[in-house]
């Protein structure tokens, strides 16, 4: 049995912020929620995406930190920044690829997700993943999701030539092995089709 | 009574809703609890376990319950802030009595409950004895429950008794009573992952029942295909399978166009038909008409939709179908249902693992509530008033003369109408907000202040409350021990996690008190709520919901035990209708012929536009609760309009706009939410708040003439873009009815 890991499912994600909502209590940042979640349009589609820190094997934004404030604990938890340490530039909240660490005015510093390191630690699920009514987010082993999920749980990404590997996982397609963001030049995308809408009742109620 | 004792801004001044936003000590002061108490969520029917955490005997926070077996510590947004309503700054803590010149004004328990009793007698005394009515509601425990409903029958003595499970689940449970005999869920939900096929109709899964979306999902990774039926893309329907965007009422449609498909390709169970129903040949000749074609202009929708639900649908090895209030809150909501059950029974798909039928309560205990007589029409244990057997039955365990019952009463909506003509004179209220949830919001307000006399018990000033006489400080769930009864059929118990605040007094105690009052103390003399539920279990044996074989004891142990359960050796029954045994006496189900008609007020040229109703995740129910925690307030602060972008364009609507929406009966002002997940006729605004901002000001007063549930899903509006609303009302908090 390997050791229990963080893994996301965007596609089951109901957008009802029990993770926001549950982030708040937990022990180590009461009152302050530091998990996100992104409502990606709105006005075309219901579609919602929580965003925990992914907690990269070699953490970018620990990399670019000047004041070297960011540390991993043993178990490669990324933590946030060291008090005494962080000079608030938000060197870390430009560099990080998933959008994570935001700089709090208030406390002065950057903070951000450490897998409820003070429930992990002692043998509890994070607060996050423990109450998510969909799944989306859960904390469990590597075999248990294989066996009850369809896809493929992956932690490789790609950023252009920037190669990233995550304590977190997500979920994919199986014959998806990384996840690829790449830049989508704009001369390809005039030769396509308009993008489709299939959120859009109107144009649902119009296909015969 | 006559008009509301002070302004609202006064009375929102002082007694909220106010916003609740840290645990009790503050957030840095928590330390570690002196005590965790495994209890349930007491906001909706899927009860889900939580454990609240207690220090210095005050509530500070949760821990998710993860040995719990139906959510295993999963929780929605209003189960992880539950705790917040908890030392709350409104909550009542002394009984208050109306002053014309100077409001609400403290007075003891002793003068408040005497006070009350009199009145009680007076008015039956001069008006008639049905003429004080009690109105209760489905969130309370199943002993509250059960006491209710025999304060009201033995100690009041009126026939017209009543509770908010009528704007719930009473269509649901008419139409499962007629066709499969028993008014419960069919099937525990660990039967949904095992379902090849589901079809969710009218049933915001996601912010209704949020927690129900991980057997949904759950059912998907095991291969499941997912119909969805709703005039909304909700978050459930959008990555359905096959999502339906129906029109509001149109659902028989959808069932009959797909029962007609399935009939013409032999995907109905002729042998089971044959041998375990009766009823078929009504329901055939009605779907014969619904060619896809007809089916479809009744729907609304691309006839080629019900021909693939139909293709799902039909030839599935198993297959399980879940509805709620989207296809249940209308005048046909009993038919509605009934079609929806149809489609199951025709299958046979019922009664085995992975294939069965469940209806999703809405509110806490939906469920049991609805069980223990506390229906103007029913007795403990599911049992009908009209029925000579069970009134002796009943008369017997209460220990009065069967002659004594009164017979059945009027429902919510009608004894609303008998308050407004002055039929009905005296209420006492419990657990119910009806100046917020009750239809054509007006007409039911201005009943309210038509009372003679008029008392509320509950543990914050409800909208309602304004209006009362008297106000006595009840108690919180988590402040008294009980059972409910969760969306499958499970009784689960709730622990007493902390005693009432000084002042208030657990609800229970109070009736018992006005009993006694009332000349019966001696039928009321329960030294807990323990005693209640063994006196339940007594009144419910032998009846459909037999809870005669539960004890408190047996729930711990077993994570809950499912009615009915008869003996106390019997396992309970998680799946009815094991080996095609349904509820009727003749063990067959009885289908139910239901054609499609029209809702009470369709849309026409004067109103051109549908609005439909329903809630948002982070709100429960009228929001006496939920708009006084402050986290759930900042999810979704006011109530919006949904609406598509090429209706809003035609009516030169943007996003952020306020809309005035107007009905035959009454308007309210709200901001415009543009999104293309509506249907262009139809728009949509969630119900939780009052005022000006109540949905219901324009809801329609028309009821299913079976279940009696209001039709809160379609009403004929108009919409159209308005100043920004200023004055006393527009300026409060949203919270409290204001708009920002």
């Amino acid at each position: 049995m390997s050791e229990l890991a963080f893994f996301i499912d965007y596609s089951r994600c109901i957008g009802c912020q029990a993770c926001v909502q549950a982030c708040e209590e937990c022990d180590t940042h009461r009152g302050r929620s530091l998990i996100h979640l992104e409502t990606i349009e709105r006005r075309d589609s219901v579609q919602t995406a929580p965003q925990v820190c992914m907690h990269c094997e070699d953490p970018i934004c620990a990399q670019v930190c000047p004041a070297d404030a960011i540390k991993q604990t043993a178990e490669g938890v990324v933590q946030s920044s060291l008090k005494p340490r962080c000079i608030g530039c938000s060197n870390c909240v430009l560099a990080c690829p998933f959008g994570v660490p935001k700089y709090d005015g208030e406390a002065d510093q950057m903070m951000k997700c450490d897998m409820c390191y003070d429930r992990t630690s002692t043998g509890r699920r994070p607060m996050c993943a423990t109450v998510c009514p969909s799944g989306a987010l859960a904390f469990t082993t590597i075999e248990e999701i294989m066996r009850t999920r369809q896809g493929r749980a992956v932690n490789d990404w790609r950023f252009g030539d920037q190669h990233v590997r995550t304590k977190v996982f997500v979920l994919v397609p199986t014959e998806v092995t990384h996840v690829n963001v790449a830049i989508i030049p704009l001369s390809s995308l005039r030769r396509s089709q308009p993008p489709a809408d299939p959120y859009d009742v109107a144009a649902l109620l119009e296909v015969h | 009574m006559a008009r509301l004792p002070a302004s609202i801004p006064d009375l929102v001044a002082q007694f909220g809703p106010h916003l609740n936003r840290e645990p009790a000590g503050g957030w840095t002061t928590r330390g570690e609890p002196d005590r965790i108490v495994p209890t349930h969520c007491c906001f909706c029917g899927q009860q889900c376990g939580i454990q609240l955490k207690v220090k210095d005997e005050k509530i500070v926070g949760f821990e998710p319950w993860e040995e719990f077996p139906f959510n295993k510590g999963k929780l929605c947004p209003k189960g992880v802030k539950r705790y917040m309503q908890d030392e709350h700054p409104d909550r009542l803590l002394t009984p208050l009595i109306r002053d014309e010149a100077r409001g609400f004004q403290p007075i003891d328990w002793d003068t408040a409950l005497d006070r009350t009793a009199r009145e009680i007698r007076r008015i039956q005394s001069a008006y008639g004895q049905d003429a004080f009515a009690v109105l209760t509601g489905a969130s309370l425990t199943n002993e509250k429950a059960y006491l209710m409903g025999k304060f009201a029958r033995v100690a009041v003595r009126t026939a017209n008794i009543d509770y908010n499970g009528r704007l719930c689940m009473v269509s649901a449970a008419a139409a499962s009573k007629k066709i499969l005999g028993i008014d419960r869920s069919a099937n525990p939900w660990s039967d949904i992952p095992k379902a090849k096929v589901i079809l969710v109709a009218g049933a915001n899964i996601a912010e209704c029942a949020p927690i129900t979306t991980d057997y949904l999902w759950q059912a998907r990774e095991n291969g499941a295909k997912l119909i969805v039926l709703d005039p909304r893309l909700t978050p459930i329907a959008r990555t359905a399978d096959l999502f339906i965007p129906v029109r509001p009422g149109g659902d028989i449609g959808v069932f009959y166009g797909m029962l007609h498909i399935m009939v013409q390709r032999g995907w109905i169970n002729r042998e089971f038909i044959a041998a375990h129903t009766t009823g078929w040949d009504a329901v055939e000749a009605i779907v014969e008409r619904y060619t896809p074609e007809y089916a479809a202009t009744v729907a609304s929708v691309p006839a080629s939709m019900i021909v693939r639900a139909a293709e799902l649908w039909g030839p599935a090895d198993s297959s399980f179908l879940l509805h709620a209030r989207g296809i249940e809150h209308h005048s046909k909501g009993v038919e509605n249902c009934m079609a929806a059950i149809n489609l199951v029974v025709a299958t046979g798909r019922i009664g085995r693992e992975g294939c069965g039928y469940a209806m999703i309560t809405g509110q806490g205990n939906g469920q049991g509530a609805r069980e223990q007589g506390q229906k103007c029409d029913q007795l403990p244990g599911a049992r009908d008033l009209e029925n000579p057997a069970h009134r002796e039955y009943i008369a017997g365990v209460w220990r009065v003369e069967e002659s004594t019952i009164p017979h059945t009463g009027l429902s919510a909506v009608p004894l609303l109408e008998a308050i407004h003509d002055g039929r009905i004179k005296g209420l006492l209220l419990l657990c119910f907000n009806p100046a917020v949830s009750l239809p054509d919001g007006d007409f039911i307000r201005e009943a309210l202040t038509r009372l003679e006399f008029f008392t509320v018990i509950d543990f914050f000033m409800s909208e309602t409350a304004r209006y009362a006489d008297l106000v006595l400080p009840g108690s919180l769930m988590e402040e008294d021990e009980g059972t409910t009864t969760n969306v499958e059929g499970r009784v689960i118990h709730h622990r007493q996690v902390v005693r009432p605040p000084a002042g208030a007094r657990q609800d229970w105690q109070i009736i018992c008190d006005l009993a006694k009052r009332l000349g019966v103390g001696d039928k009321f003399a329960y030294e807990s709520t323990h005693d209640i539920f063994e006196e339940l279990r007594i009144a419910s044996k032998g009846g459909v919901a037999d809870y005669a074989g539960i004890t408190w004891e047996r729930i711990d142990r077993e994570m809950g035990v499912f009615w009915p359960c008869p003996e106390l050796d019997h396992p309970g029954t998680p799946r009815l209708y094991e080996g095609w045994r349904f509820g009727h006496p003749d063990g067959k189900a009885h289908f139910q012929p239901a054609d499609w008609r029209p809702a009470a007020e369709e849309p026409d040229a004067d109103y051109p536009i549908v609005l439909t109703t329903g809630r948002v995740v982070s709100q429960y129910l009228s929001g006496t609760q939920t708009r006084r925690i402050g986290a759930l307030v900042d999810q979704y602060p006011q109530p919006q309009c949904e609406i598509h972008p090429r209706l809003a364009g035609s009516l030169g609507i943007a996003d952020g706009d306020v809309v005035r929406v107007e009905s035959r009966r009454g308007a309210i002002a709200v901001r415009a939410q543009v999104v293309k997940t509506i249907r262009p006729d139809t728009v949509f605004v969630p119900y939780h708040w009052p005022l000006d901002r109540s949905a219901n000001n324009c809801t329609i007063r028309a009821i299913d003439p079976i279940s009696k549930i209001p039709e809160f899903k379609i009403c004929a509006v108009r919409v159209s873009k308005a100043p920004a609303p200023s004055g006393d009302i527009a300026a409060l908090e949203p919270a409290a009815g204001g708009i920002r």
